[in-house]
């Protein structure tokens, strides 16, 4: 494992004075080997992007630990940080807000020339650039010296993922990363990671609220609802055998790879509320009648077949 | 392709030419800075010297009249508005300066530091302005204007600080901070060089007020007594006019010119803040 999650639980205070607690992530276990593409799956609010942010040091973590390659993340300064991210990166859903608006997209190269290769010629550095956003697919004269708002959403992200090639990345989150773009710049995009994932061997946790795209791309999957991760494992055992009944109901909700994520939403309107004790998924779950303990325990995950984990009650009585 | 921000600062003089607010202030504000520059080589008196007779009214030879001590007028003017604009660049400076780094520091660290940085500027804001200076009135027997202004600057930064703390908050949240921290950089370059350069146009518009603020407080310092004792500046000559019975007497041309001026440069720089206001957010451009 090259990075390992272990009970990993960010709370929120919210409300005027601070004095709510809102669960984000709660007891977050998974770990990552090298050259791995895992899919991070959940609806919106679930806290995915809040694991990946913990995982790049941008979120603390309220309590549990996150290890890279043996070292706790949480005790990197300075020079340490830097190092991390010299290895680890992240691309986030909105391209345009990741660019200062009043600079030149390039800056963000720039940034990254400045912090981690300051004895770098000028030359040696173009050819680097050229040849990582020749990586991405993107033409140089066509994309250098403009800025932000005079390039594409697509042409945005994959600039920033040519960022993070400066810097032979070996992880990568891709949080949400094809969510604003369009349909014709989605596969490319979904492609580009692939393509990276086989030549450069990169690991990448791709954090989707979209359960076909974790099927189409991913070699594992966890399926997270209200801070929790509820079925973990193989991506094909789960989409072959769903156990969860969240899992479930999303696989009868998006059965096919051209539906749209809106559509199912609206099905799953009802709200995930912040449930104290007992089965996070309770209020919602088909099987409620079958088990008395929901109300009372968390399930935990259980390995249910090789590979293959679910965290529900309804799972441990047979 | 032509780049754009050549285009956004063709853009930006466009309506800062055609904003008659910002326009009419810039003029008044120009016009009193090439007076203090320019006015002192045009006296041959002494600030204090007796220059001629007492009480004159403006003439060819006393330009703006004399005071009641047979001082010239006109000197005293032109020295007191070179004050009031070391006031205003050294005060508001010098709040704008603190208020920003109090506020970039508060509103991007948040937590912690952000409370105790609270604390500090409402402390700061609720200290008995009045006592603090008659401590340090009694103690600096000798004061000049640039005690003054120290004294001024440092106590009008909380609200810069504020100004500065809100924005800086939201800009924080933005992703490109975000992708700048995990470059590894040092939190105060992010600040200086991804935050700031998006705040110029408030900031500058926060140094106009504080410099305004900073004439007026001084002015009202120097009529309450508790100005300069060495020099002199509009509002000592205010002062001095008023000590000396000038309106019961009708010497008008003692204080019509520093009040005027003192009106007149606060109002431009109140003016100038209103049009950059209206210039820099095209929400309010007028038609
Ligand atoms: N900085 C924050 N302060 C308070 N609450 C937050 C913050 N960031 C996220 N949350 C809350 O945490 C939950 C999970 O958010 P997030 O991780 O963004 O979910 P997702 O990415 O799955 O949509 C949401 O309820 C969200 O409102
Ligand atoms: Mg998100």
């Amino acid at each position: 494992m090259f990075l390992n999650l272990d009970k990993v639980t960010k709370v929120f205070k919210t409300g005027t004075f601070g004095g709510q607690d809102l669960h984000a992530v709660e007891d977050v276990d998974f770990g990552l080997t090298e050259g791995e593409f895992v899919s991070l799956i959940g609806e919106s609010g679930s806290g995915k992007s809040t694991i990946g942010r913990m995982i790049l040091r941008l979120t603390s973590v309220t309590s549990g630990v996150i290890e890279y390659r043996g070292k706790d993340i949480s005790e990197f300064r300075r020079q340490s940080l830097k190092d991390y991210y010299r290895q680890v990166q992240g691309v986030f859903q909105e391209p345009f807000s990741a660019y200062n608006p009043i600079f030149k997209a390039d800056r963000v190269f720039r940034n990254v020339k400045d912090e981690f290769f300051p004895e770098m010629d000028n030359g040696r550095w173009q050819d680097k650039v050229q040849d990582s956003l020749g990586a991405v697919g993107l033409n140089p004269d066509q994309v250098l010296g403009n800025y932000p708002h005079q390039l594409s959403g697509g042409q945005l992200q994959r600039f920033l993922i040519a960022r993070a090639l400066l810097l032979d990345i070996d992880f990568l989150v891709a949080d949400e990363i094809i969510s604003m773009l369009d349909a014709s710049t989605r596969i490319d995009v979904l492609n580009l990671l692939a393509d990276l994932k086989e030549r450069e061997g990169l690991s990448i946790l791709f954090i989707t609220h979209d359960l076909s795209l974790g099927y189409y791309i991913s070699e594992r999957a966890m399926i997270l609802y209200s801070g929790r991760i509820l079925e973990k494992g193989v991506t094909e055992k789960i989409f072959r055998n769903p156990l969860h009944p969240y899992t479930k109901l999303l696989m009868a909700s998006v059965p096919r790879i051209d539906k749209k994520w809106e559509e199912v939403e609206a099905e799953l309107e009802e709200k995930q509320s912040d449930i104290d004790s007992g089965c996070v998924y309770r209020d919602r779950c088909s099987f409620q009648e079958k088990c008395k303990q929901c109300e009372e325990a968390r399930p935990e995950l259980r390995e249910v077949e090789e590979n293959h984990y679910v965290a529900c009650h309804a799972q441990e009585e047979d | 392709m032509e780049p754009p921000q050549s285009k956004e600062k063709n853009e930006f003089f466009y309506f800062a030419l055609r904003n008659n607010k910002l326009v009419i202030g810039l003029i008044v504000v120009f016009f009193f800075l090439v007076f203090a520059i320019i006015g002192p080589f045009l006296t041959e008196h002494d600030l204090n010297e007796r220059a001629g007779p007492r009480n004159q009214p403006p003439s060819a030879e006393y330009w703006f009249g004399t005071t009641t001590f047979g001082q010239d007028v006109f000197t005293q003017f032109v020295y007191g508005l070179r004050a009031a604009f070391i006031v205003g660049l050294v005060g508001g400076g010098l709040a704008t300066i603190v208020g920003m780094m109090v506020g970039f520091f508060a509103g991007y660290h948040g937590g912690m530091v952000d409370e105790l940085l609270n604390m500090l500027t409402n402390t700061v804001i609720t200290i008995p302005k009045l006592a603090v200076l008659l401590v340090i009135a009694a103690y600096l027997t000798v004061r000049g204007v640039i005690h003054e202004s120290i004294v001024i600057g440092l106590w009008s930064w909380p609200w810069a600080a504020r100004a500065v703390r809100s924005q800086t908050f939201s800009l924080k949240s933005r992703n490109f901070i975000d992708m700048a921290r995990m470059t590894g950089m040092s939190s105060m370059k992010i600040i200086w060089t991804e935050i700031a350069p998006n705040m110029m146009s408030y900031l500058f518009m926060t140094f106009v007020l504080q410099f305004g603020g900073a004439v007026l407080a001084a002015a009202t310092l120097d009529f309450i007594g508790l100005g300069p004792t060495e020099g002199i500046s509009l509002g000592l000559m205010m002062q001095h006019s008023f000590n000396w019975s000038a309106i019961q007497l009708g010497i008008w041309w003692w204080f019509v010119p520093p009040g005027a001026a003192l009106a007149l440069l606060v109002g431009a720089m109140y003016l100038m803040n209103v049009g950059l206001d209206e210039v820099f957010n095209p929400k309010l451009r007028e038609r």
